[in-house]
């Protein structure tokens, strides 16, 4: 039986509907990485798993128990990093954790006990007595992330959890996620709209756009279905009929002035592409991303994209005038 | 709820309730700010009006002591009705859904958080009511003390429930300040906080009878001056059902609290 078992989740606020008919089946152990854009509908998928909102329809199934009758055996075993920052400012980190505990019910005998682990194993046992008003970004959210995992739940929820975060603190932050599941066995279901952070960290993930699953699988499953190299040129009149006449061509897709082509052995082919371009103001190669995954799959571009280049990149800009 | 534990209930609120206090003591300005307030109302507007009015003519009194619990009921109203702010603010930082989230029982979370605010309020009061004996010559017995803190202690139930009510339904400090103050000026001014209300004309008599605030003041007016227009046990019936009502609007209201 999955952990979690999610069967037409649906919510609905008056004529929109942010979450629309999902299902989804996460097993024990695995790291779960709901991607989409914002406004996807990852994070009320997420709020209503931790019973925070009401399905208008469907349910779902954590550990057995119900999120619509079982509210309260649900949040027993689940840890929630928010999205936002959720610890008071003028408490300090030791504090923030302590009044969690009491909340979850954590033994007065253990408490103090917990807290020590929690802060070492996000190194901020040197910072716990000051306020969290003086927190950087990154160690916010690490104590929550403490804090999350404070009373021992089976499964653990992320909403973005590097959302604003520097690269090098978010590098950081992936480190501690990985630890937690190989070392504490912790199942975590996390949304995020960083095509990297869903590469490096899930074991699966769910690619969700318009509260809806368009595709699930391993990240390394999605790059291969792409099955070649990506090419994008900028150009105004290609001569399309001929370009998907070529046969090392597997997908061509034409919009906004931007041709985007996936190549078997791109480079050796570029010449002969070119020929039948035109035109071209801006050539780019390079092997696929996962961003290429969801362009495919939804035609769209992922907002914030631009921070997104993996590796392999490999631009080539031909002026017009240089030719 | 089918697994209730009330051990972790009541840890639980004991949380709740610890947090507000923690904040409190961490944020002077909020107490300073509460006491400064009542203070400028009984020295100046107590002098200024107590001038013009003939020693023993209102209820026999100095208008001065006259006004004393009218200033403890507004420092109630004004100060407690406030901290239904404090849940608009833990809505934009995440701190609310971090509760929210607990395996908690929502009216658990409602009320440790009202007595959180029931607290800071009876702080407040507990000052104004020493100063009130050294300055302004009140005088107090143990058992009129009592019975004070037991008055106050039903309306910052009732008025902190209000608040929370407010914060919970609206989604920004600035409406919360239009309505709060829509709700605590009439509920001020009728009471007959500032002006004994045996002598008004009939129309603002019934408006000042409904209003549940003025039994408040008229109990703290028994206790502390002996002056009475309803009688004691009229007062407390009042006020026991208007706390008992507002906890459970209050209740109501955060359940369905919208993030």
């Amino acid at each position: 039986m999955p952990l979690i078992d999610i069967k037409n989740l649906t919510k609905k606020f008056d004529d929109f509907t942010a979450v629309d008919n999902l299902s989804l089946e996460i097993n024990e152990g695995e790291i779960f990485g709901l991607l989409g854009p914002n406004g996807a509908g990852k994070t009320t998928t997420l709020s209503m798993l931790a019973t925070l909102l009401p399905p208008t329809g469907g349910n779902a199934l954590i550990n057995g128990f119900d999120v619509i009758k079982h509210a309260t055996q649900v949040r027993r075993c689940i840890g929630f990093v928010f999205q936002d920052p959720s610890s008071d400012d003028l408490l300090t980190g030791r504090e923030n954790l302590y009044l969690h505990a009491l909340m979850y019910g954590i033994k007065n005998s253990e408490i103090n006990k917990r807290i020590d682990e929690g802060l070492k194993l996000v190194d901020l046992a040197d910072k716990q007595n000051i306020r969290m008003r003086k927190y950087s970004g990154g160690m916010r959210r690490r104590l929550e992330l403490a804090r999350g995992l404070l009373h021992s739940p089976k499964i653990l929820f992320l909403d973005e959890p590097t959302l604003g975060l520097d690269p090098q603190t978010r590098e950081n932050l992936w480190k501690y996620i990985k630890k937690l599941s190989t070392e504490n066995k912790i199942t975590i279901i996390l949304t995020t709209h960083y095509m990297e952070e869903a590469d490096k960290l899930c074991d699966r993930i769910a690619i969700i756009d318009h509260g809806k699953v368009v595709a699930l699988d391993t990240p390394a499953d999605f790059k291969k279905s792409l099955g070649g190299d990506l090419v994008t040129i900028k150009t105004k009149n290609p001569e399309l009929s001929e370009i998907e006449k070529m046969d090392f061509i597997k997908h061509v897709q034409y919009k906004d002035g931007l041709l985007s082509l996936t190549v078997n052995d791109a480079s050796s082919h570029l010449q002969k592409i070119l020929e039948k371009v035109g035109e071209a103001e801006n050539v780019e190669l390079r092997s696929p991303t996962l961003h290429d995954v969801f362009l495919k799959l939804t035609g769209r571009h992922m907002r914030e994209e631009s921070e997104e280049g993996e590796g392999g990149w490999m631009t080539r800009s031909i002026h017009s005038g240089n030719k | 709820m089918s697994n209730l534990n009330i051990t972790k209930e009541i840890r639980g609120l004991y949380a709740i309730w610890y947090r507000e206090i923690l904040v409190f003591t961490r944020e002077p300005s909020r107490l300073v700010g509460a006491i400064i307030q009542p203070l400028l109302w009984l020295v100046i507007f107590g002098t200024g009006l107590g001038s013009i009015i003939e020693p023993g003519s209102v209820s026999g009194t100095n208008y001065q002591q006259f006004l004393f619990p009218g200033i403890l009921v507004m420092t109630v109203l004004f100060g407690s009705l406030f901290f239904g702010l404090y849940i608009i603010l833990d809505k934009r930082i995440d701190f609310l859904k971090e509760v929210l989230v607990a395996p908690l029982n929502k009216s658990t979370m409602f009320f440790g958080k009202a007595l959180g605010g029931s607290t800071d309020g009876l702080l407040q009061i507990i000052i104004l009511i020493i100063l009130g004996a050294i300055f302004f010559g009140i005088h107090f017995s143990l058992f009129t003390i009592i019975l004070t803190f037991v008055i106050i202690i039903l309306l910052l139930i009732a008025i902190t429930s209000l608040g929370l009510a407010i914060g919970s339904i609206m989604e920004s400090p600035e409406g919360f300040g239009l309505i709060s103050s829509f709700v605590t000026f009439p509920l001020f001014f009728l009471s007959g906080a500032l002006f004994p209300v045996t002598k008004l004309p009939f129309w603002l008599k019934i408006i000042v009878t409904i209003n549940p605030v003025s039994y408040a003041v008229d109990a703290l007016r028994s206790v502390i001056l002996g002056i009475t227009s309803y009688g004691l046990l009229l007062d407390f019936t009042v006020l026991i059902a208007f706390a008992v009502i507002m906890v459970i609007v209050g209740t109501w209201t955060f359940k369905r609290i919208k993030l």
